[in-house]
């Protein structure tokens, strides 16, 4: 394989290719005949959705050449690419890939396909613009993974917003004007903040030249930002990032969002616009600001929001009427692991909230998909109007079990392994605070089994329910690959962690070999 | 080569575009009153009157191409005259394309009406080029006239008389408060040419003069005025509101960057040593015009309205360019006029589009499920409002327009970090009434009582079509753009504020992250 992929000199396009193939969809899309729109209403295979769906299939086929042309034993970058863009600002095109970027640009090439098949049927107004809203959206988030400059990184960053508004906006539940107007200014309000910080940064390292330089191994190199600046750039790019998490006191925009959006914008949501928050931690604001973001007190009052979260997110979950609602909290908590194992920073936990990122973006990203596939039966989220539903829709709750014992960290599946490396990681630097959120383990099984127990094995009371279709072929489909990679993940993570393993060694080393630097003096603190 | 301005054979040379254009309005002003008033003769007026722009235009960038420089007179001659003049006249080609079909739709028949937008268009060239008190004055004049008259052009509208009469009166104030600035700064100096008054201020020690200081405060005042910034911005709204659509975007972007043009001028090349005197008054007026423009904008529901409040908060950005005050924030002030008009011209073609006859469908809500019956016009205004609020890609040079000016400020001398996260703070306030006309338009139902808005006509689709496609390129390559505002600086600007700045200026300014950029120098060449 990786031969083949060398004869077709496959490093050297890989990544613009990326950028690029779902660009061409959505133009391709926006250049379709307008009758196949209105047809889209009922009409049997408008064929928008189909090239949709082919292109995501393209992109993911292409980007899976990574797997195997990735060299594991390289922290640094590889397969970049460097062109000038606006040189005047010093602004250059640059991408890169490391393990980190890797998992992640896989996880959504993967995901974005299944996503699309997921709403083959529930999208029925203006499928053009959705499809071609989602591809747009697909490249602004393989962007923000492969940026190399930071501008790029903010461009991208910024691009992702627009299509997913449109996409709550336009597509979503009965708040959804509501849901997606909190969802664009929680987001945006930081993200600014944030820009200030990186022309900040772009001026400072551009000192000696006169021109601004952005690129994020010459800033990575500046060890001469000082002390109280390095504070306030730190809380930028952790507003900006902690947000997207979401960290718990930032969370309240997520249920809205994640409730009202139609089911692909909740998987993408949860699977993977999430984790652009956890990323920007590892990328940015840790190797960044390590003086800032490593100050003892600082990291405690991180990682107590990060357990906080865990518990909170299980407990406000557990209380949900809304299924929906449940899954999205338990988003909450997931990602409390992944901030928990960034944090403490040791490279078991590292490995892990990588790894809780890919199977929080599979697992939720499934189970977001299995409550639209039941939605769109039933037209209801309510918990309470299911009950015993198992014995009508087989199929349907033997993955939907599984599923959610994956989600719960059951052995043998992959949520536990990512979950079990963060607890024997924290619980090196952290004792305390990782015994407090195994609790959170014990909490996620409470609510979603408590849930499973009353929408699929209480008795069937419901004659509504006597009658619900199976799943079909379609969603079986869908579900067969994210089931496949649950399990080879429980079973056999090696391969992921071998690919990240010198990435994450890389940013533990940077972290803690620039925190040499003075750590920040309470004055500077104080004033 | 270099114009001797003190013969006057080569001062009409340094003046070529600006004589040109109003020669060529004055001839069309004769074919315009040669037959009767009817839609065709407007239309060949109004097309006679686009060509002469576009012909000023290429005798512009021919100037600027061929980097023509003058002796210190009366007037300059440099890149930011041209780069100011090209935006003056694209905005002005842009108002007569939708005045076509606006005068069609509402009966104004007098060809006349396009001559005077040359002619408003000339005063603006005089503007930008002014390196004169008087030079100013009669700019300032020649443009407002013209656009009082424009104001109330649509004389069976109540609304479009009141707003002339409006902005008559107080157009009229804020030009006496210019003149009496004027008179008391040359009072104080001896001098009205710009060059001499700085030299002057020096070389008499008259930086705590009180009289130079009431006549710059006044100076501050009738500027103030001109470009709407809060809290001289009350005419704004009304008048905007009452004007005929496209005359209310040529206010909003040509009239405005005009008194822009000759305020930076001013201010950067007469009064450089008095920095420390202005510089908080001004830090003021941007604070304040950014919070007032877009927190009023929010409570408005008629679209004018909004793009009113709008443009107030924009002149705030505009001014954060000012405060900086070095070469950088010129360019800075530079590119977002640019970027500014583009977005303001193509709202306002949209709104030209879908008014209906007597102005009556102004009310934002009237734009509901405008995506499902016009999908072009509500995709190009969400390009628009997005390219205002500064958003990238989506919003093109929008972005890099804020970009821009938040570089410029954090990289100053004096890092303006205050009024850059105000700047950015007060665009996350302006995302609620951008997006809420977005939202209007994509995400509420189309009331099924609601008419089909009438079909646009052909010149305002082409403004439309013609301001997205360069926000969108140049949103996407903005290299071109950055280098020519690059060398737009009036070319007296220092970088080096005055003596006594530095202690002075930390006091005054915020001194957040002076241990970092203690005193860089702009690394910027010297414009021309």
């Amino acid at each position: 394989m990786a031969s083949f992929l060398e004869s077709i000199s496959y490093n050297s396009w890989v990544l613009p290719a990326l950028l690029l193939i779902p660009l061409i969809g959505a133009v391709a899309l926006l250049v379709l005949p307008a009758r196949d729109q209105e047809a889209g209403g009922g009409v049997e295979n408008p064929p928008a959705r189909q090239i949709a769906f082919w292109f995501f299939v393209l992109e993911f086929v292409v980007s899976l050449g990574l797997w195997w042309s990735y060299n594991p034993g390289d922290s640094g970058w590889q397969a970049s690419i460097d062109k000038a863009w606006i040189p005047t600002w010093g602004v250059r095109f640059t991408l890169g890939i490391d393990g980190i970027a890797l998992m992640m640009v896989l996880l959504t090439t993967f995901i974005m396909p299944l996503a699309v098949l997921g709403s083959w049927t529930s999208i029925r107004t203006k499928v053009r613009s959705y499809y071609a809203l989602l591809l747009i959206l697909t490249t602004g988030m393989i962007g923000v993974f492969l940026a190399r400059d930071l501008f790029l990184f903010y461009v991208m960053w910024e691009v992702m917003l627009v299509p997913m508004y449109f996409i709550i906006g336009i597509w979503g539940g009965e708040r959804r004007i509501y849901a997606s107007l909190k969802f664009f200014v929680y987001t945006m309000l930081p993200s600014l903040l944030m820009l200030v910080a990186i022309i900040y940064l772009g001026i400072h390292v551009g000192t000696a030249s006169g021109t601004p330089d952005f690129s994020y191994d010459h800033v990575l190199a500046v060890s001469n930002i000082p002390q109280r600046a390095a504070l306030w750039l730190f809380a930028a790019f952790f507003l900006a990032f902690a947000v997207k998490v979401p960290m718990f006191p930032f969370h309240t925009w997520l249920p809205d969002a994640h409730v009202e959006a139609p089911t692909a914008g909740s998987v993408i949501l949860a699977g993977i616009m999430l984790k652009m928050g956890t990323f920007g931690f590892l990328r940015f604001a840790l190797p960044l600001f390590p003086g800032a973001a490593m100050n003892p007190r600082i990291r405690l009052i991180i990682l107590v929001l990060a357990v906080i979260g865990i518990i909170y997110g299980a407990l406000v979950a557990m209380v949900q009427p809304d299924f929906k609602k449940l899954v999205a909290y338990s988003s909450v908590s997931h990602l409390g692991f992944v901030m928990l194992g960034i944090f403490a920073l040791t490279l078991q936990s590292v490995q892990g909230a990588l790894l809780i990122m890919i199977n929080h973006g599979i697992s939720t990203g499934a189970l977001f998909l299995l409550v639209g596939m039941i939605y769109e039966r039933r037209h209801t989220r309510a918990i309470d109007a299911y009950g015993g539903i198992a014995r009508v829709v087989p199929l349907f709750a033997a993955i939907l079990t599984f599923v959610s014992l994956s989600s719960i960290g059951l052995p043998g599946t992959n949520g536990f392994v990512g979950e079990f490396l963060v607890l024997i990681g924290s619980f090196k630097t952290y004792p305390i605070l990782a015994v407090i959120s195994a609790t959170g383990v014990i909490f996620a099984a409470a609510y979603l089994l408590w849930a499973l127990q009353r929408i699929l094995f209480n008795p069937l009371d419901k004659p509504e329910n006597e009658h619900i279709p199976d799943l079909n072929k379609r969603e079986l489909a869908l579900l067969v690959p994210l089931v496949t990679v649950i399990i080879w993940l429980g079973v056999y993570p090696a391969p992921v962690l071998r690919r990240t393993e010198a990435s994450s060694r890389l940013l533990i080393n940077r972290v803690e070999g620039r925190s040499d630097l003075p750590p920040l003096i309470r004055e500077s603190l104080r004033r | 080569m270099s114009f001797d301005l003190s013969l006057p054979a080569q001062l009409a040379g340094a003046l070529g575009p600006d004589l040109f254009l109003m020669g060529g309005a004055m001839l069309l002003l004769l074919w315009a009153g040669w037959r009767p008033e009817s839609d065709e003769h407007q239309v060949s007026v109004g097309i006679l009157g686009m060509a002469l722009c576009i012909f000023t235009m290429v005798l512009v960038g021919y100037y600027a191409r061929e980097g023509y420089t003058a002796t210190v007179g009366p007037i300059a001659v440099d890149n930011f005259r041209w780069a100011a003049d090209e935006i003056f006249l694209i905005a002005t080609v842009g108002t007569i394309a939708m005045s076509l079909d606006y005068n069609r739709r509402e009966g104004i028949m007098p060809g006349e009406s396009h001559v005077l937008l040359l002619l408003a268009t000339s005063g603006m060239m005089i503007l930008a080029a002014a390196r004169d008190l008087i030079i100013v004055f009669l700019g300032i004049e020649l443009m407002s006239i013209a656009v009082y008259v424009l104001v109330g052009m649509n004389r069976r509208r109540e609304r479009s008389a009141e707003g002339a009469i409006k902005y008559f009166l107080l157009g009229a104030f804020s030009t006496a408060f210019l003149l009496y600035g004027i008179a008391l700064v040359y009072g104080a100096t001896g001098e009205t040419n710009f060059a001499r008054i700085a030299a002057n201020i020096g070389k008499f020690q008259l930086e705590h003069n009180a009289l130079l200081l009431v006549g710059v405060a006044l100076l501050l005042v009738g500027f103030g005025f001109k470009v709407a910034a809060a809290p001289f911005h009350m005419w704004a709204p009304d008048v905007y509101e009452g004007a005929p659509t496209p005359i209310t975007a040529y206010m909003a972007a040509a009239v405005k960057a005009a008194a822009f043009a000759a305020f930076f001028r001013l201010w950067l090349e007469a009064f450089p040593s008095l920095l420390v005197t202005w510089h908080q008054s001004v830090w003021w007026l941007a604070a304040l015009t950014m919070i007032v423009g877009n927190v009023v904008a929010l409570a408005q529901r008629n679209i004018k309205r909004i793009l009113a409040y709008s443009s107030i908060a924009h002149a705030g950005y505009i001014l954060v360019a000012l405060v900086v005050g070095t070469k950088l924030g010129s360019s800075a002030f530079m590119f977002y006029l640019f970027a500014y008009t583009m977005a303001t011209l193509g709202a306002f073609a949209v709104i030209v589009a879908l008014g209906a006859r007597g102005e009556d469908r102004m009310s934002v809500e009237e734009y509901a499920g405008l995506w499902s019956v016009r999908p072009g016009l509500a995709g190009a205004m969400a390009v628009f409002m997005l390219a205002l609020l500064g958003f990238p890609i989506f919003g093109g040079i929008g972005f890099f327009a804020k970009w821009y000016v938040l570089q410029a400020a954090l990289q100053a001398p004096f890092p303006q970090t205050r009024l850059a996260v105000l700047l950015v703070l007060t665009s996350l306030v302006s995302a609620g009434y951008y997006l809420y006309v977005v939202m209007v338009m994509f995400m509420k139902p189309r009331d099924s009582a609601a008419s089909l808005p009438e079909r646009t006509g052909g010149w305002t689709r082409a403004v439309v079509w013609g301001s997205a496609a360069v926000i969108l390129i140049f949103g996407l390559f903005p290299d071109a753009i950055v280098s020519f505002t690059r060398r737009s600086v009036p070319t007296l600007t220092t970088d080096v504020p005055a003596r006594e700045a530095p202690t002075a200026l930390q006091r005054t300014t915020n001194a957040a992250k002076n241990e970092v950029v203690a005193l860089r120098p702009d690394p910027l060449p010297n414009g021309r």
